[in-house]
């Protein structure tokens, strides 16, 4: 008896905890419209004017996976980013965030319980834009799923740690509107034309890459298609030696980013 | 387990700077084992910032807090499935409902209460579908202290509790509070309310600018000090001598109105009852308030008007 109790007792683990949070924050999702349409509108309206402005019906299939994986990418930054750090400030203002720590859990637990259901939303969507253009508009078969899944994965990591990090230096909720520019901007046009970019200076491309999009986009072309735009596809095995570089740019912003939220983040609002 | 010390919160010589403000200046006291232990003080005293420190939300930058026998910064994951917290604002979402909040809540705790069984402790069964942003703040004072006995605490931290509760409210808040500690819990408070303290707590300090001016028993402090008699005394009469005065009346008095500080409050008044009728003084709007916590209170506020 007393043994059971135990077990159920330690069986409570963060992923029950995290659970539990996450499961508010997805009712206050639902309950937001602002947040809702940022994160479902926005990206089906990108996607409508796209598959009926003919970009994606280019005989070429790599400007199609380039315009998918652009939306992929796009939804790292709508429905993960911005939204969740509006989400971090509004918590953090409502005092929820002192509130959650005033009880059994972890740092770690709190910050990934908020995020628990954009990132859910996020990936669904990831999911069903994949899914739809091989559909719809045909596109290949991934070369290298594996490798697909950890730039995913890996993208949705640091922009779960980059919105905590711009929470720290939002004020209010509205406010987000202003601070998230710098990393939406930079994202948006940095990591999107780099691709197109062949004729660029040097410097200029190494800064690009550097982008914490870029990477994450670089993994899903090389993995769907074998190549990031500028070289021949190589095969399943190849793709791994061209994934070097932007894996550890990525795995770098994950580090810094860990880094950041452990010396940085705001528990309370500013006296 | 082998945490024997008598004490369940040890509060030595804590510091705590907010840039150059310096919040709490060297605090120190103890909570025993099931006691109520109530921290007093004016606004800004720095009550808040110190149950913080023992809650661990922050490191002091001098002194040590103990709970329960451990650093409660350092090693608040093993502390705090024993820990009820009550922060001085709720900190729920807005948008979720009374349950919603309670179920999220019980589903980060180790050992929780049943949801229904929290919610009838302060009777908000009744509103469990309504949303917070709906409550009144009496009505989100009661949620909060649900929340915070739902893990079945050892030690409870109460930041002023019953603030915006209506007065049967806080009866029945009081009631919960001393079915705790007849169960055994230990319970840290904070309050503005004098009588609250007065009614609950064993034994209390008054802080002041960042530190504790008086501790004690509430007995103690109480004794500590003088009754008061305030009255209207008609121009050109003089009291005669009185006993158990604290300072003798000297006489002089402001227009009107006399307040005599006496550490007999019986015997004083009887002498003085007795003088006003045999010589037939009417003492317009007589008041006559027994040593209290008030008193205690008020002579610490006044202190630091009047620097020594």
């Amino acid at each position: 008896m007393t043994t059971m109790t135990t077990t159920t007792t330690v069986t409570r683990g963060n992923t029950a905890r995290i659970r539990a949070v996450g499961l508010a924050e997805l009712k206050l999702f639902a309950r937001n419209r602002t947040a809702m349409f940022s994160a479902f509108a926005i990206p089906l309206i990108l996607a409508g004017a796209i598959s009926t402005s003919g970009m994606a019906d280019s005989d070429d299939l790599a400007t199609s996976v380039a315009v998918v994986t652009s939306l992929l990418g796009y939804v790292l930054l709508a429905a993960v980013y911005y939204n969740l750090v509006t989400t971090y400030v509004a918590r953090r203002e409502e005092l929820v965030l002192k509130r959650l720590r005033a009880g059994e859990l972890s740092d770690a637990t709190i910050i990934t319980g908020i995020a628990a259901p954009m990132v859910a939303v996020a990936v669904a969507q990831m999911i069903v834009f994949v899914v739809a253009g091989a559909i719809l508009v045909g596109l290949p078969a991934p070369v290298n799923v594996p490798l697909m899944v950890f730039g995913a994965v890996g993208g949705v990591i640091v922009f779960v740690l980059l919105a905590a990090v711009s929470a720290v230096f939002t004020r209010t909720a509205e406010s987000a509107q202003v601070t998230t520019l710098p990393v939406l901007l930079a994202c948006l046009i940095g990591s999107m034309i780099y691709p197109m970019m062949d004729d660029a200076p040097g410097v200029v491309v190494a800064l690009l890459r550097a982008l914490p999009l870029t990477p994450v986009v670089d993994l899903l072309r090389l993995g769907w298609l074998g190549t990031t735009g500028e070289s021949a596809p190589v095969g399943f095995a190849g793709t791994f030696a061209d994934a070097l570089l932007p894996a550890g740019i990525l795995i770098a912003w994950i580090v810094a980013g860990l880094w950041a939220v452990r010396r940085t983040f705001l528990w309370e609002p500013r006296r | 387990m082998t945490t024997t010390t008598s004490a369940a919160v040890e509060v030595r010589s804590l510091r705590r700077r907010y840039g150059s403000f310096e919040a709490v200046r060297g605090v120190s006291f103890d909570v025993r084992r099931g006691e109520l232990f109530a921290l007093l003080g004016t606004n800004g005293a720095g009550k808040t910032t110190t149950m913080d420190m023992v809650a661990g939300f922050g490191r002091p930058d001098a002194g040590n807090v103990r709970v329960l026998g451990r650093d409660p910064y350092s090693e608040r994951r093993v502390l705090r499935p024993r820990l009820g917290i009550m922060l001085q604002e709720g900190g729920l979402p807005p948008d979720l409902t009374v349950s919603e909040s309670a179920a999220m809540w019980a589903g980060t705790l180790t050992d929780p209460r049943p949801v229904v069984e929290a919610l009838d402790l302060v009777d908000l069964r009744h509103r469990e579908h309504v949303r917070v942003r709906q409550l009144s703040g009496g009505e989100r004072r009661r949620l909060d202290l649900a929340l915070a006995v739902m893990g079945r605490p050892a030690v409870l931290l109460l930041d002023e509790p019953t603030t915006g509760l209506d007065p049967e409210n806080r009866r029945n808040a009081w009631q919960m509070v001393r079915a705790l500690l007849a169960d055994g819990v230990t319970v840290l408070m904070t309050t503005h309310y004098l009588n609250e303290a007065q009614e609950l707590a064993d034994r209390l300090a008054i802080m002041h600018r960042g530190e504790v001016v008086t501790a004690g028993s509430t007995a103690e402090v109480v004794a500590q000090h003088p009754a008061r008699i305030i009255f209207g005394l008609p121009h050109g009469v003089d009291l005669p001598a009185l006993p158990g005065l604290r300072d003798p009346y000297d006489g002089e008095h402001g227009p009107g109105r006399v307040t005599l500080r006496t550490d007999d409050l019986q015997d004083t008044l009887t002498e003085l009852l007795g003088w006003a009728r045999r010589h037939d003084i009417e003492l317009a709007g007589l008041e006559a308030r027994p040593a209290s916590l008030e008193e205690a209170f008020l002579a610490v506020a006044e202190s630091e008007e009047v620097p020594a």
